[in-house]
């Protein structure tokens, strides 16, 4: 069996002076650092707390292209159904881990909706005051991603600033001759007083098994607000590992909407640190799938400060034999009074095969705290059912529709309207019912 | 329009309906009263298809066709409403959302078209006129929040929009005060007519003096242990029940 591990430590020698950035020392001492740690970290197995109820061994075995290429062969009616197509957006679009300028509508005017690569070659101050400050080292596919990637969105909001229309963010694989493993990356910076709203999404539009190992790092200054919406629908040989570290200094808001109804196994692993007063950290997010898919959700909210915010809510829906996974972790430091945390996790089993792992955690040092957490495990009430029926409704609408009522809460601050239009359609789809009724 | 014959049910190993006889024509109002665990509801919820409960013997027929084959939307396509006891509440779907599904789910299971947004619109000004609902109420989250009162009417709200030939009102009554039973009775009564039949469920005479039925049965222990007109309604207020269980014993 070929030990990706060791490939992509052997390969790392031939990448390395290739990758965008490789002039900066700063950049090149970082990827060593991290490889290093990777080498003596290996990849994760189940006997690890934190990857217990994820097996990742049988993403691990396939023969990955680790060094990627482009794709021109890609035209705009190709991603056009991935995209907002009834909303005028700012676009970055990367084809096996490159940027595709043709597809891309970018922007320097008042604001830097670029690439990382542009940014590593270019701002070297930039990159030297934010690259890897919010992503913890140590953690093994972060710190892989941080010797590998060399290309990703790159968005800075300047002071003061409003994004005039969304960002959409697609990376695509096209990869036809073998499995591919890409290794991308985002970040973020909003200054003070400025707001962003962000859509992103991965998808595998080849034949090949895809890995993508993602992180993005997100600095909201003070006052900052952000929206960031994950649409995780990808193929079914697709996997995916998200690290999204989001960073928040007084009372900045963000919010981060994962909605996950593709993809072999897609491991999110989002963590806020709440790091300044009065700030709000929101995370939702819905799971609907079915045969052979594993979504996980790992969150971590780390309140440092007094006087701050944060409400998670995960909603999910198992059919087939579907495996999910809820581990979310609130942790209060001893600094931090009057934190106010609200976790929930609710979960409806549609099939006997469906298999979910929730465990939710608190960790609190302060002593004037009010946090809540609570999950459930549930199918769809009988009652409720039959009341549905008695009325005309045919039993799988029905069961589509209150299982479209049980995890409609969680869209609620989904601030783009076309957006929740769109995923709407998906949960309707899914489902396999006629949306009229929730419209 | 519907013959009940004989019918015998159980929940789990518990003898509930231990053969009932009931027949039911079009325009008539019947009455099944008894006292706490006699089997009403379960009566109402059997015609109207509940799983939970295993017919062991006997037959429904409504108008010429055998129910219990039948799924619960089957038969509410072919005419029959249940107003719950307890009215279920789903939230994120609004009251007008719900009856439009419901509506068009029945049309679609008669083969008919869906009905045309207009008319569909001018029939809910209509009815929730009828019943003195305010318009808010159809983009109110089914049942969410609702009071006893507000629920119940919200059912008899549907039983309108779907126009049933047969409606089986059980324990309408229950939780109402007297304007609100005032408001729900006279829509009941309105919806009346010589083609459709009425089921009145009730553990207390006061429903009738609203609803005017035809008939009374007294369900005791399973079976229906006496019958008569409205008068029986009147008996059983003034005398309770402890007599039909004396009868009975």
């Amino acid at each position: 069996m070929i030990d990706l591990a060791q490939d992509l430590l052997s390969s790392f020698v031939v990448a390395e002076p290739q990758l965008n950035g490789s002039k900066n020392l700063g950049v090149v001492t970082l990827r060593k650092e991290a490889l290093d740690r990777f080498e003596a970290s290996g990849f994760p197995t189940t006997r690890n707390e934190e990857w217990k109820y994820t097996n990742l061994k049988p993403v691990l075995k396939h023969d990955y292209k680790i060094l990627l290429k482009g794709d021109d062969a890609v035209s705009f009616a190709d991603i056009k159904q991935f995209l907002l197509s009834d909303l005028d957006t700012y676009k970055l679009v990367f084809i096996n881990g490159k940027y595709s300028s043709w597809l891309s509508e970018t922007t320097h005017r008042d604001f830097d909706i670029c690439t990382f690569a542009a940014a590593l070659n270019k701002y070297p101050d930039v990159i030297g005051q934010y690259l890897g400050k919010s992503a913890p080292e140590g953690e093994t596919f972060v710190d892989l991603n941080t010797a590998f990637a060399d290309d990703g969105a790159y968005i800075r909001i300047k002071k003061g600033l409003t994004v005039d229309k969304p960002i959409e963010i697609l990376y695509l694989t096209t990869n036809e001759n073998g499995p591919s493993f890409a290794q991308v990356r985002n970040l973020i910076i909003v200054e003070e007083n400025a707001e962003v709203q962000i859509v992103e999404r991965h998808q595998n539009i080849g034949e090949q098994q895809s890995f993508t190992n993602f992180v993005s790092e997100v600095f909201a200054a003070q006052n900052a607000r952000v929206q960031y919406y994950k649409v995780q629908n990808d193929a079914t040989h697709a996997s995916l590992v998200d690290n999204t570290h989001v960073q928040q200094a007084r009372q900045s808001n963000v919010h981060v909407g994962t909605y996950s109804f593709g993809g072999k196994l897609v491991r999110n692993n989002l963590h806020f640190y709440s790091a300044g007063e009065y700030c709000e950290s929101h995370m939702d997010g819905i799971t609907i799938i079915g045969d052979g898919q594993t979504v996980d959700h790992h969150t971590l909210v780390e309140h440092i400060e007094p006087n701050s915010y944060s409400r998670e809510l995960y909603k999910g829906i198992y059919l087939g034999k579907s495996h999910g996974v809820f581990n979310g972790k609130v942790m209060v430091r001893q600094k931090a009074q009057k934190t106010n945390a609200f976790q929930q996790n609710d979960n409806i089993l549609l099939s006997d095969k469906a298999k979910v792992d929730t465990k939710p955690q608190l960790e609190i040092f302060a002593d004037d705290v009010k946090c809540s957490h609570g999950c459930t495990i549930g199918q769809l009430d009988k009652n409720a059912l039959f009341y549905l029926r008695s009325r005309g409704i045919p039993k799988r609408e029905a069961e589509g529709l209150m299982t479209y009522a049980f995890a409609s809460d969680a869209l609620e601050y989904v601030k783009i309207p076309q957006l929740e239009k769109r995923l709407n359609a998906v949960i309707a789809e899914k489902l396999g019912i006629n949306l009229e009724f929730a419209l | 329009m519907i013959k009940i014959k004989d019918l015998q049910a159980r929940v789990e190993e518990k003898e509930i309906l231990k053969g009932i006889n009931l027949e039911i024509k079009p325009g008539e109002v019947h009455a099944i009263m008894g006292p706490n665990g006699s089997g009403k509801s379960t009566l109402s919820n059997v015609i109207a298809g509940r799983e939970d409960y295993e017919v062991t013997g006997g037959s429904i027929d409504f108008e010429g066709e055998d129910l219990m084959d039948l799924d619960p939307e089957e038969r509410a396509h072919k005419g029959i409403f249940l107003s719950f006891q307890y009215p279920v509440e789903i939230p994120g779907v609004t009251v007008s959302n719900f009856i439009k599904t419901a509506i068009n789910e029945s049309r679609k299971g008669r083969g008919e078209e869906p009905m045309e947004a207009r008319e569909m619109l001018a029939k809910m000004r209509e009815k929730t006129a009828l019943l003195e609902m305010d318009k808010s109420y159809l983009s109110r989250s089914m049942n969410e929040g609702f009071s006893g009162g507000e629920k119940k009417r919200n059912e008899i709200f549907q039983m309108a929009m779907l126009e049933p030939k047969l409606a089986i009102l059980d324990e309408t009554d229950s939780g109402l005060d007297i304007d609100a039973l005032r408001i729900v009775a006279n829509g009941v009564n309105k919806l009346r007519s010589k083609d459709n039949a009425v089921l009145v469920i009730t553990h207390y005479q006061r429903l009738l003096d609203y609803i005017e039925p035809d008939f009374v049965h007294v369900l005791y222990n399973g079976k229906i242990v006496k019958s008569g007109d409205k008068s029986l309604a009147l008996e059983l207020e003034e005398k309770g029940y402890d007599w039909i269980k004396a009868e009975n014993a």
